[in-house]
């Protein structure tokens, strides 16, 4: 086959594809290919075994009982802190506070260090290119502070303006008002990686703490929170192969434990009398009432999972679908690539002349091929391109050629209809 | 038009259509087609508060009140959506406030464009159809006020 040409022979897409059950269902009588990987990603059956064994075996309340399956229960949820410590290679597991997914994460932050730590006229940095999720909360915070939320240009490549000769940069943006620079690591419309090393650095520089929205870059890209130096990081269990319902919130400690608690209940206390409560040590003092225990177990196996499969070599893969993908569709016509960043990952978004990108979606799912249409969530990076929304392919582990090659027949037999 | 059909009558009719397409292209042709013909919306009614909300394209319905039938014109950026709604049009236009209202729409059941609900919620089919019959609601109250 030619698939080995570009594709790394040590990865065997095909044995990797056995692991996803999903993967040999049908939609509208063809094998389905599933192509919305930035909107979640399909689960290996191990993760979904996970689920159902401790459901069957071991369900009880955790950090509770002193009866076995609550011992049982909270040692294999405590184990995944320790996995996710190690993937994203944070100092101490204390550093781990679980949340439902990265907008959970944006919010606790916004909410209890933003509260306590920004006030009238501070500024707080965020780029063209993020997600709601990674605006609006900061927008609430700003409103309520009379603070002001200043936002980094994006080049007609998609990538941030850092330190342009004549916009208004990241650097003309830092000053010392600045209290807080929150950016998209992977942008999910574009698949623009961005420098965050570089961002937070000069962040630094001026005093103010850097938070990076990790949604997107934790499923591809090594992630060393200690090596990047950010002071928050965010992402969700259900775009690593993991659970819906559970997410990461990374901080530095000294941080994590200066900042006010979020929300009160059960879990976050050491000790409650109607005069006064104290809180719990870190991470407790973040993850208020009973968990989503289940899910939260389930994500260490998709991490693990991922870990064995070994990230480099995924990368290679998704790497080399990329660059496949790119050259094959750009060579449609009448085709626009939104997003030739440099540095990309996994993501192509694309308009298509006098067509609706809805429409595309529409012919091709009736194909059988499952993409993403709309603004994404980033509808100021849709108005910055001047487009009411994009079709967005994004690739995973087990994406292969031949599906690159089903979704330019189908694209280019929507155009013929739609033309 | 089809003035002196029924609702019904023309739900039929397209579902008949409907019936001699094989496949799904055929179906979709049609209705791009359709969609390809519906005739342009001026641009004075192109204004926001035209705008059919939870559509992901946008879809502009205006319409007329005229001895008691309500007439729809509609214009979309996306044309399986203006495919869609021209057949809504030609479904419900030229009658009364209550057969809009009353009319249970089955045809798109039938020909396959309700078949699962994430595509409907996607291509904005119940939108329209309750924008559709807001403006039947509002013109029934209004019409009972002059009575
Ligand atoms: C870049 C980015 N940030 C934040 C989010 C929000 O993630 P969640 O909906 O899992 O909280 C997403 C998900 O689409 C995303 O892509």
């Amino acid at each position: 086959m030619e698939t080995t040409t570009t594709i790394k022979p040590t990865f065997d897409v095909n044995e990797i594809r056995k692991s996803f059950p999903i993967l040999e269902r049908e939609v509208n009588n063809q094998l389905m290919v599933y192509l919305d990987n930035a909107a979640t990603s399909q689960k290996p059956q191990a993760v979904i075994d996970a689920l159902n064994y401790y459901y069957s075996n071991y369900n009880a309340n955790i950090h509770r009982g002193i009866h076995t399956l609550a011992e049982e229960a909270t040692a294999a949820y405590e184990a995944t802190r320790k996995t996710v410590k190690d993937f994203i290679n944070a100092k101490s597991t204390d550093e781990i506070i679980f949340t439902r997914g990265t907008t959970e994460g944006v919010n606790l932050v916004a909410y209890t260090w933003g509260r306590k730590n920004i006030s009238e006229g501070d500024e707080i940095i965020i780029s063209g290119m993020e997600h709601h999720s990674n605006i609006v909360p900061w927008q609430i915070l700003c409103e309520e502070k009379k603070a002001i939320l200043k936002v980094i240009p994006i080049s007609d490549e998609g990538e941030l303006m850092m330190d342009d000769p004549i916009a208004i940069g990241y650097k003309k943006l830092l000053s010392s008002k600045t209290k807080l620079v929150s950016i998209v690591h992977v942008s999910n419309s574009l698949g623009t990686v961005n420098p965050v090393r570089e961002i937070i650095d000069e962040a630094h520089k001026v005093g103010a703490l850097v938070f990076v929205d990790g949604a997107q870059s934790t499923v591809h890209l090594d992630i060393d929170v200690q090596e990047m130096d950010c002071d928050f990081f965010a992402f969700s269990g259900h775009k690593v192969y993991g659970p819906t319902g559970v997410g990461v919130l990374y901080g530095k400690k000294k941080i994590l434990e200066e900042m006010p608690v979020f929300m009160g209940g059960g879990e976050m206390i050491k000790e409650v009398t109607f005069e006064k409560t104290t809180f719990s040590e870190l991470p407790y003092k973040y993850e208020a009432g009973t968990p989503n225990i289940a899910d939260t177990i389930a994500l260490k196996v998709a991490l693990d999972f991922v870990t064995e499969t070994k990230k480099d070599i995924i990368r290679n893969h998704e790497n080399a679908l990329l660059k496949y993908a790119t050259e094959q569709i750009s060579a449609i016509d009448g085709l626009r690539i939104i997003g030739t960043a440099k540095n990309k990952v996994s993501v192509i978004s694309f308009v298509i002349k006098n067509i609706h990108p809805q429409d595309i979606g529409v012919l091709l799912d009736n194909q059988g091929i499952a993409v993403r249409t709309g603004h994404h969530c980033t509808q100021p990076l849709m108005a910055r391109f001047g487009v009411p929304g994009t079709v967005r392919a994004s690739f995973a582990m087990y994406n292969t050629k031949e599906e690159v090659d089903r979704l330019v027949v189908a694209i280019k037999k929507a155009i013929k209809m739609l033309t | 038009m089809n003035e002196n059909k029924t609702i019904k009558e023309r739900e039929e009719e397209i579902v008949e259509e409907f019936s001699l397409f094989d496949t799904w292209e055929e179906k979709y042709e049609y209705i791009i087609d359709l969609g390809k013909k519906l005739e342009p919306l001026d641009d004075k009614y192109k204004v926001p508060g035209n705008i059919i909300k939870g559509c992901q394209s946008t879809v502009w319905l205006t319409s007329e009140f005229k001895d008691g039938k309500i007439y729809y014109k509609a214009d979309s950026d996306a044309v399986i959506v203006k495919g869609l709604i021209s057949m809504l049009i030609k479904v419900l236009s030229g009658n009364t406030p209550d057969e809009i209202l009353g009319a249970k729409l089955d045809f798109l059941k039938d020909i396959g464009m309700m078949s699962h609900l994430a595509q409907t919620r996607s291509n904005g089919l119940l939108s329209m159809i309750k924008q559709i019959k807001n403006y039947a609601l509002a013109y029934k109250s209004t019409d009972a006020i002059v009575k």
